[in-house]
C-alpha cells in the first residue's frame, strides 16, 4: 500500500538530517578548527542550494509568478516568515482573478 | 511526573508550535498537491523534522529526481544544524549520553535559539525543560502536517488558488534568510544563471546540483583569509 522506494527515501533522508543534528556536536568534542576557505564554502551551502530552487520558478514562471514573487521578495526584505508568502501568495491570487482588461 | 520546568519548556513550545503550525499545514498541503500521498508527507514530518528540507525533498519526489540527490540536499539544506549541535554541545554535556542523543533528534532552529536563551536567562539548560519544549513542538508539528495533508486533498485547481507560487515563494524567504552571510550576493546570482541554463540546456534534475554547484566554487574563489584575523589568531596565545 506504501510505496517503498519512497519510504526509504524519508527514512534515509531522516538519518542525513540527524547526522547534520549531531555531527557538530561530535565535531566539537574532537575537532580544533575548520579551514576558513573550507568554512566559506559550507557557509554558501544552504543559499546556493535554495537558490535554484526559486530562479527556474521566477524565469519560466508568466508575468502574474514574476510579480508575486518580486512582491514576495521586497515584503520579504522587511518581514520575513509568513507575511511574506502572504504577500507573494495574495498578489498572484489577486493577478488570477481580477478583471484588468 | 511533570513538574514545573518541564511545563515551562512546554509553554515554550506551545507558543513556536502554534507560530509555525502554517508552516506544517502549508507542507502538508503543498506534499500532497506534488503528489506525495498524506501518509508519506506526514512521515516525513515525523522522521525528518525539518520543515525547509522536507519541502525541498517534496519539490523533488514530483520531478523524478534521483534518490541520492534527494538525500544529499536533504543534507545540504540541513547542514546549518552542524552549527547549532556544535554550539550546543557544551551546555547539554551533562545530560545523560541517551538524552543527549534523543535532543539532538529535535534540534530545529526554534528549538537551538529558545535554548540559547534559556542558558543565557537561567545559566544552563534542563533536559526537562529541553525536552518539554522539543516533544511539544514536535507533536504540533506532526499534526499540522497531518491536517494539511487531509485538507490539501481537498484542494481542487491549485493554480486558480495560488498553491504554485506558495513553494518558489516560500524558498525565496528561506534563500533571504541567509543574506547577512559572506558572499551572498555573489553566490545567488551565480546559482541563479548557473541554474537556469542548466534547466534550459542539461535538464531539469541537474539543474539543483549544476546551480548550487557553481554558487559554491564561486564561494570558494572569492574566499580572502581576513588578514587581521589571521594576524590576531597568532598574536593570541
Amino acid at each position: 500500500m506504501m510505496d517503498l522506494h519512497t519510504t526509504l527515501i524519508i527514512f534515509a533522508a531522516g538519518l542525513a538530517t540527524y547526522v547534520t543534528r549531531i555531527a557538530g556536536y561530535v565535531l566539537v568534542t574532537r575537532m580544533s578548527r575548520i579551514p576558513p576557505r573550507m568554512e566559506t564554502a559550507l557557509n554558501a551551502v544552504p543559499a546556493a542550494v535554495l537558490t535554484t530552487l526559486v530562479a527556474p520558478a521566477f524565469f519560466d514562471g508568466g508575468w502574474d509568478v514574476k510579480v508575486a514573487m518580486i512582491v514576495a521578495l521586497l515584503v520579504g526584505l522587511k518581514h520575513p516568515g509568513l507575511l511574506l508568502i502572504a504577500a507573494g501568495w495574495g498578489a498572484a491570487l489577486l493577478l488570477r482573478h481580477l478583471p484588468f482588461a | 511526573m511533570l513538574d514545573t520546568i518541564s511545563w515551562k519548556g512546554a509553554r515554550k513550545g506551545l507558543v513556536i508550535g502554534l507560530s509555525t503550525s502554517p508552516f506544517g499545514l502549508l507542507f502538508g498541503a503543498v506534499a500532497v498537491d506534488g503528489g506525495v500521498t498524506p501518509l508519506h508527507a506526514t512521515l516525513m514530518s515525523g522522521i525528518i523534522f525539518a520543515g525547509a528540507s522536507q519541502l525541498v525533498g517534496v519539490q523533488m519526489f514530483g520531478s523524478h529526481v534521483p534518490a541520492w540527490l534527494i538525500i544529499l540536499s536533504v543534507f545540504a539544506v540541513n547542514f546549518r544544524h552542524i552549527l547549532y549541535s556544535a554550539a550546543l554541545a557544551p551546555h547539554i554535556r551533562h545530560f545523560s549520553p541517551i538524552t543527549r542523543y534523543v535532543s539532538l533528534f529535535f534540534l530545529t532552529d526554534p528549538q537551538f535559539a529558545e535554548s540559547a536563551r534559556r542558558v543565557d536567562q537561567q545559566g544552563e539548560l534542563e533536559p526537562r525543560f529541553y525536552l518539554g519544549m522539543a516533544l511539544t513542538i514536535y507533536v504540533i508539528w506532526v499534526a499540522a502536517s497531518a491536517l494539511g495533508a487531509a485538507f490539501g486533498s481537498l484542494i481542487g485547481d491549485p493554480t486558480a488558488l495560488g498553491m504554485d507560487v506558495l513553494l518558489p515563494v516560500y524558498f525565496l524567504g528561506l534563500v533571504l534568510g541567509f543574506r547577512k552571510r559572506p558572499l551572498f550576493l555573489l553566490v545567488v546570482p551565480v546559482s541563479a544563471a548557473a541554474s537556469i541554463l542548466a534547466a534550459h540546456t542539461v535538464g531539469s534534475p541537474w539543474h539543483v546540483s549544476i546551480g548550487a554547484l557553481a554558487g559554491v566554487l564561486a564561494a570558494i574563489l572569492f574566499h580572502r583569509d581576513t588578514p587581521t584575523n589571521a594576524v590576531r589568531s597568532e598574536d593570541q596565545p
